[in-house]
């Protein structure tokens, strides 16, 4: 075998030599090493990115899966939710969640969580993707410094996140009104912000209401700004007649509140700083009121009746609201023994003075003074100035008291002696009306009504007698009289009868007629032929009929 | 085993490059006098460069079950697959055939080429005798059916091309195909540099 395969061997070229290599671990065990440096530094850095775990309270878990839902900020994720649970005292829902570490420096203190889902409320939907990518976990980061790991979630989405650029403003009002959180504010009709929160103050006499004026909107909040309610549907009936006012639609269903500035404001008012106390009136025309610093008081005693006088009726200047009916009494009059009506009102002088003209003012009426304010109105009143009650609304028949000058009134002036000034009335054009009306009554009341009456007992009576004998003598008619007739008729019956038997076709008088006409008829015949013959032959007359010839 | 001589008994060695048969006996290196590359009696390094290989796939082996081979981001949904739960969704939707398939190929084909080639390494290191032929035709069986475990990374990678409509849904690859790959491409370099002869170097030696 060896040598049969020895020359083959031996044939085979000789190898060449080659430096002696250092047999070193082979190059590839490099390989696992790396994968494995590798490994590790995945894993460690998963680690460290795993960041904190958090817990969240909610009252349910309504749409939220462990390991599916997400945890986002601005639609980022920022972390997984891990666990659910339910708390211990079985009250809440307990979320753990673990958020990415990069994230980790938004778990403060006033870092606020919601869950995501379609929402529909009043005008707003939201949510809506969450429809069919289901619900998550969003995240209103706060501005605290401190650190924190466990939340309670907010059921509800909150109005205002805290990066949303815009100011906070607080008002007061009476009253909540028809608003709620969510309420729009609007300006010029334009939604500029929303009721953030409201609370009861303390007192538990008035609210406070926290509103959110988004940002472009928020410079036009100035110290000079006046909020107004804008709730619903607000309607008024007064002298002015029915008024319906409202801001906008979604303003009916949620309320609402409006701001704008005073119309005659100084336009470089300065911007109201964050958190400014505002008072919210009513409704927009006492907002845009000018604030009435100078009241004048003055009583008026009115003749006619003050029903639908009200007060806070306006008190008006050929039209101008200057004032307005503080309160309506009674007081007993010693001097006259009746009773009288006065009628308290407050005049604002600043409306009158707002309105004049400038330098148009030969009575100081920019003059606040009271000798010169006295003055005026002295003046005034002698040119005729009274005030009577006038019927705003035929409608609602709600009373107002008008300012206005009247030429044929007796002189009068104002009672400055009393406290508060009597102000001069006259009588209304109703009341004048009803005054007349009431002349013609009290001559209708003098009208003898009750003579009238006896008189006409008596002629009644009489009219009674008159009938009776009537009736009597109609009795006697029927006794006598009446039976006599009826024999009459009865004879007169007869005697028709019997000539209805003579003149009856078939009875012998008329036989005896008709033959005795038809000899009367041949007669005439006769006489006619006689007649005839005599008038041809008249000597026959003499002669006598000639004979006949054979 | 008798009757058969080998090169390495003659002081014969074949050059790797050419093929080429020289004579070098004994251990010491050598160059190919025909193509001028260096001829060795048995791969260099055999059992370490295959153990190496090895002990990488095998290590691999765990992210490429573990973490998901595809991220598939839905308009609803966002979804991590890793091989495993593929082959559940498919057995949800009874597709038996397909779950068989990517099972075996994906899971079960590349753990048994680990396994095999760890025996098959650990024969030649202890020089265990018995069945050499068996498990010559092991090795034979390993290196042929390395190129079909990549079935899985195929179909990802099919996928990740095909579904790109960005509202609707991605599908992004995973750490674990990467991982997956590596194990494949790993299990088949280390069936390659393993040297078949050294089984029967030691069945000679026994």
């Amino acid at each position: 075998m060896a040598e049969a395969n020895g020359p083959v061997a031996d044939d085979l070229p000789q190898a060449l030599p080659d430096a002696p290599r250092r047999n070193r671990l082979p190059f590839v065990w490099i390989l696992p090493v790396l994968v494995i440096i590798i490994a590790a530094v995945v894993v460690v850095q998963q680690k460290l990115d795993q960041g904190p775990s958090i817990d969240i309270n909610f009252e349910s878990a309504d749409g939220i899966e462990a390991n599916k839902t997400k945890i986002r900020y601005k639609d980022v994720d920022i972390g997984d939710v891990t666990d659910i649970h339910v708390s211990k005292d079985r009250k809440q829902v307990v979320v753990t969640a673990r958020i990415h570490n990069d994230a980790s420096d938004y778990l403060v203190e006033d870092t606020r969580f919601w869950v995501v889902r379609p929402r529909f409320a009043g005008g707003n939907v939201s949510g809506l993707a969450t429809l069919v990518s289901g619900a998550y976990i969003s995240v209103d980061v706060g501005h605290s410094t401190v650190k924190r790991r466990t939340f309670d979630g907010l059921e509800v989405p909150p109005i205002v996140t805290s990066d949303l650029p815009g100011r906070e403003f607080v008002l007061h009002a009476d009253d909540i009104g028809s608003l709620s959180v969510g309420s729009g504010v609007y300006y010029r009709h334009i939604v500029a912000g929303q009721v953030v929160a409201y609370s009861l103050d303390p007192s538990g006499k008035s609210v406070t209401i926290k509103v959110f004026i988004d940002k472009p909107y928020d410079a036009f909040v100035t110290t000079g700004t006046r909020f107004w309610q804008a709730s619903g549907i607000d309607m008024s009936i007064d002298s002015d007649g029915v008024k319906l006012r409202t801001e906008s639609l979604s303003s009916i269903l949620e309320g609402g509140i409006a701001f704008q500035s005073l119309p005659n404001g100084s336009p470089n008012a300065p911007a109201a700083p964050v958190d400014t106390v505002f008072q919210l009136f009513v409704d927009r025309e006492r907002a845009m009121r000018p604030a009435d610093t100078e009241v004048r008081s003055f009583v008026m005693y009115f003749k006619g009746s003050l029903r639908g006088l009200s007060v806070g009726a306006p008190v008006e200047l050929r039209g101008i609201a200057i004032g307005e009916v503080k309160s309506l009494s009674v007081e007993y009059d010693p001097e006259a023994g009746d009773l009288r009506f006065p009628v308290q009102v407050d005049i604002y002088p600043q409306r009158i003075r707002g309105r004049a003209r400038r330098g148009d003012h030969p009575l100081g009426m920019d003059d606040s003074s009271d000798t010169a304010g006295r003055t005026l109105l002295d003046s005034l009143v002698a040119h005729g100035m009274r005030a009577e009650l006038k019927t705003g609304s035929l409608l609602t028949g709600q009373k107002f008291v008008a300012l206005d000058f009247h030429t044929e009134v007796p002189p009068d002036h104002v009672g400055w002696n009393a406290e508060p000034p009597v102000f001069p009335t006259t009588t209304g054009a109703l009341d004048e009306i009803q005054d007349s009306v009431g002349s013609i009554a009290k001559k209708l009341d003098k009208v003898p009504f009750d003579q009238m009456t006896a008189r006409l007992m008596t002629t009644m009576a009489t009219l009674d007698d008159t009938l009776k004998k009537a009736d009597s003598l109609i009795g006697h008619f029927d006794g006598n009289t009446l039976p006599q007739i009826t024999a009459t008729l009865t004879e007169a019956q007869g005697a028709m009868e019997n000539a209805k038997e003579v003149l009856n076709q078939n009875s012998p008088l008329q036989t005896d007629l008709n033959s005795t006409l038809l000899e009367l008829s041949r007669a005439a015949k006769s006489v006619s032929a006689l007649v005839d013959y005599l008038e041809r032959h008249p000597e026959s007359l003499l002669r006598g009929k000639p004979k006949d010839p054979p | 085993m008798t009757g058969l001589v080998t090169g390495r008994a003659l002081g014969l060695r074949v050059c790797a490059h050419c093929r080429a048969t020289v004579r070098a006996p004994g251990t010491a290196p050598c160059l190919c006098p025909r193509c001028g590359g260096r001829v060795h009696v048995r791969k260099p390094n055999s059992l370490a460069t295959t153990a190496a290989l090895l002990a990488t796939a095998a290590f691999l082996y765990i992210p490429a079950n573990l973490l998901p081979v595809m991220h598939m981001r839905t308009f609803f949904d966002v979804e991590d697959d890793t091989i495993l739960s593929g082959v559940l969704t498919l057995i949800q939707e009874g597709e038996w055939p397909l779950a068989l398939l990517v099972f075996v190929a994906s899971i079960v084909v590349p753990l048994l080429k680990i396994l095999a080639l760890t025996w098959l390494l650990l024969s030649v290191y202890r020089g265990w005798g018995g069945n050499i032929r068996g498990r010559s035709k092991l090795f034979r069986l390993v290196e042929y059916i390395g190129r079909w475990s990549m079935l899985d990374v195929f179909a990802i990678s099919l996928l990740v091309a095909l579904v790109q409509i960005s509202a609707l849904a991605t599908i992004q690859v995973g750490l674990g195909a990467l991982a997956f790959g590596a194990v494949v491409v790993l299990t088949m370099l280390a069936a390659q540099s393993f040297d078949e002869r050294l089984l029967w170097d030691t069945g000679d030696r026994g």
